[in-house]
């Protein structure tokens, strides 16, 4: 059993202390808005935030969450720079098939969280690491920038 | 190529009488449980039209709440490319609808939503928009004609003196909306012939519209096909042989039973005459736990083990042969001419590789199966799950699911992961067992399951005089057949050639002495379409090359194009001109160390011409700047068009990255995840500017044709700047001049 916080609520899972995050929150507590896209931290899809930071959930033990607080997609917007990043990825049109971009907005957040004014290179170095194969960067960063602005 | 032809015989053969579609569909209709009536929970009531078929008729595709909500059936996949939106706007056109009131849905699989032309259901060759352009339009002026019939009788009115606007009927002071009308209008007639809009009075149909999925793809709440749940399901994940065709000579699955979570293990047959094991679990890290503790030893001993090295070896040989004559023309002059030029080309396996997983849920009962998947083939994949579980077409329920990408992966004519769930499925049924199962890919399954692009290699012998002129072509391209051993064979493949592999050569709109041979090697590595399929290699030949002889003989590439172009193709030449003209080619000078590269490129009935800025920077090639000149006649949504654009560039550009193919030694595929198989990131991208050509002319589809032109434009920039011609894919760039 480990128990800890998502979305703000108490949790406790029944599953191997090597489960990752990802398929905790999936298999086990029906929370499918993080995806599952490499299973080796290379893709993105699977974005979540720890305390504040931007992790990557399928290679994350729940062992190492033991009584923390984690936030998925599905609470993002609780806050004033995930709700405008929201926004803004509905505004620009980001999403085409849309299956990273769970992660891409929990990554965008994370940037903005901790730099409200990001630069082409900020974005570049921030999002490398969310792939997404349907190609909608050009989106994104505009989406990220336009966010910038809504929180400036 | 344009597939409608061949496709529209395959239609042919699957639906063999015309007759039967409309019985089907009632049957449909009464027996799915899905609401097809013009209200949701209502029963089509509609009187069938004489003459109409299934996929012509309102009920199955429109349906009206009493809250005035249009949803509309979609009758193909999205996996990213729009139809959820672009299609509704058809429809809502006609209707006159309130587009803040129209949802899209994605339709299961059924006979009024097999592809008006195709005759099948599927989603592919930038078919979606192309093919149900008339259908979509007419189903919302069939549904507008009978809400207006509604309004008519209840306003003592003629029909004709009723008008529609943002989904209300007026007449003088009576007004009504179309939730209002929707009971009624299901007791009225359908209209077999209706007048469709002119294009200058269209409202939704040519306007920049927002995808009505952004809020839900924007927040986690868009369920996808991985995402389908049922309960007591269980996971399973497939171990596949390290080889395609090998099977299982024994196992010790006692440590992956011994896993917390794991349910059993099951042996099954596989795809191609394979066999593996399917370990059945609690969710996916038991599932996995387990899969990585068994013991098995393979026999692979019939199965050929490919090395790609080798292969390109002995495709290097073939070349040099004569093939199948696929074009002929004369060749006699290319020996004496003042110049020639002789390239090879090569172009890797390619996985697709999309964002989610293959995956989907299964249930079946002994009489019956449920089955959730994002298929881009329907129907095909419910006759296959259905043959596989000795079942009619009918006993397979088949939901379309949301699916994270797709690039062709999941439209395989043998089903493959569907047939190994369903097997999977009775093999769990057979060991006494009942209840959903999904199935789910891990990524490394993905990259070692099979189904590439086919690796190609091409070889050219080109004569031509100190003014480009070319004065005779030699063109062989050896590559595996996509569709030999396919149903699609009988149609698609001619003389032994697949034309699939020869679009955009043999089809070539340059006006040139070319002959080309062909030469299918049978290889033992699964093969498939990839995002614009034979395009994806021959557009970077043709195009590169007619660069080389232009920069050769000291010509400008776009006049250079113009001229072999001629006056028979003025699509081409309005998009390669928008995209000369936006970009500043010609007009403006670059920054020192960037240079410009221009190409351009038919496919699936739409023409894109890029004009690129690139440069090189630490020995690799960089792109920074793109401009897309689009021809795609009638462009229904300007957002969508761009959208395919940008990301059709940004897929073609990762094929030209350093570990962008899939290679094998041994039999084995070599790359595993996204580690060692490279994909385009953020910082790859450049600017992309999208520019159509305006038309009124019948849409021609945007998912592919904005693939193939982007590495040969890009390539043509490294070569002005380096002096030496890139002649493989992903780029190898000798040590810069």
């Amino acid at each position: 059993m480990t128990s800890f916080t998502v979305n703000g609520k108490a949790v406790t899972v029944d599953a191997d202390p090597s489960t990752p995050v990802l398929w905790a929150l999936r298999d086990h507590l029906q929370l499918t808005g993080t995806k599952f896209g490499c299973g080796a931290a290379l893709c993105g899809a699977c974005t979540v935030h720890l305390e504040g930071q931007p992790i990557r959930s399928c290679v994350t033990p729940i062992s190492a969450v033991a009584g923390r607080k984690l936030t998925t997609i599905e609470a993002v917007a609780a806050d004033k720079v995930g709700k405008a990043v929201q926004a803004a990825w509905v505004k620009n049109d980001v999403a085409q098939c849309g299956y990273c971009q769970s992660g891409q907005i929990m990554s965008a957040t994370a940037l903005l969280r901790a730099n409200r004014k990001p630069s082409d290179a900020d974005i570049d170095g921030a999002m490398a690491g969310n792939i997404c194969r349907c190609g909608t960067y050009a989106r994104v960063r505009a989406a990220i920038k336009d966010a910038a602005k809504t929180l400036a | 190529m344009n597939y409608d032809h061949l496709m529209q015989r395959v239609g042919r053969a699957d639906a063999a009488a015309d007759g039967l579609d409309r019985r089907s569909f009632l049957k449909l209709g009464a027996g799915s449980g899905f609401a097809l009536g013009l209200f949701t929970g209502a029963v089509a009531q509609t009187a069938p039209a004489a003459g109409l078929k299934p996929q012509q008729m309102p009920a199955a595709f429109v349906r009206i709440a009493p809250d005035g909500t249009v949803t509309v059936m979609v009758n193909r996949l999205d996996f990213g490319q729009g139809v959820i939106t672009g299609l509704p706007m058809l429809v809502a056109e006609e209707m006159d609808a309130d587009w803040s009131k129209v949802r899209g849905e994605l339709a299961p699989a059924g006979e009024a939503y097999k592809d008006p032309g195709f005759g099948i259901q599927m989603t592919g060759g930038s078919s979606a928009t192309r093919n149900s352009w008339q259908q979509y339009r007419e189903l919302g002026a069939r549904t507008r004609a009978m809400l207006v019939g509604a309004a008519a009788q209840r306003f003592g009115v003629a029909p004709s003196a009723c008008k529609v606007a943002n989904g209300v009927v007026t007449a003088g002071g009576k007004r009504a909306g179309f939730g209002e009308l929707a009971a009624d209008a299901m007791k009225q007639p359908v209209p077999e012939k209706v007048s469709l809009k002119d294009a200058k009075d269209f409202t939704r149909i040519g306007k920049p519209t927002g995808r009505l999925d952004a809020a839900a793809k924007s927040s986690g709440r868009q369920s996808f096909g991985i995402d389908a749940r049922a309960e007591g399901m269980k996971t399973v994940l497939l171990l596949h042989p390290p080889v395609f065709g090998g099977k299982v000579a024994s196992v010790d699955a006692s440590r992956a039973k011994a896993v917390k979570g794991v349910v059993d293990v099951l042996q099954v047959d596989l795809d191609r005459g394979a066999s593996g094991l399917a370990v059945v679990a609690d969710g996916y890290w038991p599932a996995k736990m387990g899969r990585d503790a068994l013991q098995v030893q393979w026999n692979t001993d019939a199965a050929e083990k490919v090395d790609t090295d080798k292969l390109l070896a002995s495709y290097r040989e073939l070349a040099a042969k004569p093939g199948i004559r696929v074009r002929e023309a004369d060749l006699s002059k290319i020996a004496g001419a003042p110049r020639r030029l002789v390239a090879e080309y090569s172009f890797p396996y390619l996985a697709h590789a999309p964002m989610e997983p293959l995956n989907c849920l299964i249930e079946f009962d002994g009489s019956h199966c449920k089955v959730s998947a994002g298929s881009q083939f329907q129907t095909i994949d419910q006759a296959n799950i259905a043959a596989a579980l000795g079942l009619k077409p009918e006993q397979v329920t088949l939901t379309t699911m949301m699916a994270g990408g797709g690039f062709g992966r999941r439209a395989v004519p043998t089903s493959d992961y569907l047939v190994e769930a369903a097997r999977v499925a009775k093999a769990w049924r057979a060991a006494g067992k009942s209840g959903p199962l999904k199935l789910v890919w891990s990524r490394e399954d993905d990259l070692r399951g099979g189904y590439y692009r086919p690796m190609h290699l091409h070889r050219a012998e080109i004569g031509f005089d100190d003014k480009g002129k070319v004065l005779g072509w030699k063109h062989t391209i050896v590559g595996q057949s996509i569709l030999m051993g396919t149903p699609f064979e009988q149609y698609m493949v001619k003389n032994g050639v697949d034309s699939v592999s020869t679009e955009g050569v043999a089809d070539t709109p340059y006006d040139l002495p070319l002959a080309l041979d062909v030469h299918h090697p049978k290889v033992n590595v699964p093969v498939l379409w990839w995002r614009s399929v034979g395009h994806t290699h021959t557009a970077f030949v043709m195009e590169t090359l007619v660069d080389e002889i232009a920069r050769s003989t000291g010509q400008d590439p776009v006049a250079y194009r113009r001229a072999l172009l001629g006056p028979k193709h003025p699509r081409h030449l309005a998009a390669l001109d928008l995209a000369v003209q936006k970009s500043g080619y010609g007009k403006k000078a670059l920054a020192a160390g960037r240079a410009y590269g221009v190409a351009v490129h038919e496919s699936f009935g739409s023409i894109v011409a890029y004009v690129v800025e690139a440069s090189m920077k630490d020995g690799q090639p960089v792109l920074h700047k793109v401009t897309a000149g689009v021809h795609c006649n009638t462009v229904v949504n300007p957002l969508a068009v761009e959208a395919q654009v940008q990301g059709a560039a940004l897929m073609a550009l990762g094929t030209t990255l350093p570990g962008s193919a899939i290679t094998l030694k041994d039999g084995v595929v070599q790359q595993s995840n996204f580690s060692d198989y490279t994909v385009a990131r953020m910082p790859q991208m450049p600017l992309i500017e999208v520019h159509t050509v305006p038309s009124t002319e019948p849409p021609t589809g945007m998912g592919e044709p904005g693939v193939p032109p982007l590495a040969p434009a890009f390539a043509n920039a490294i070569a002005k700047l380096t002096g030496k011609p890139l002649r493989e894919l992903p780029f190898k760039v000798a040590a810069s001049a």
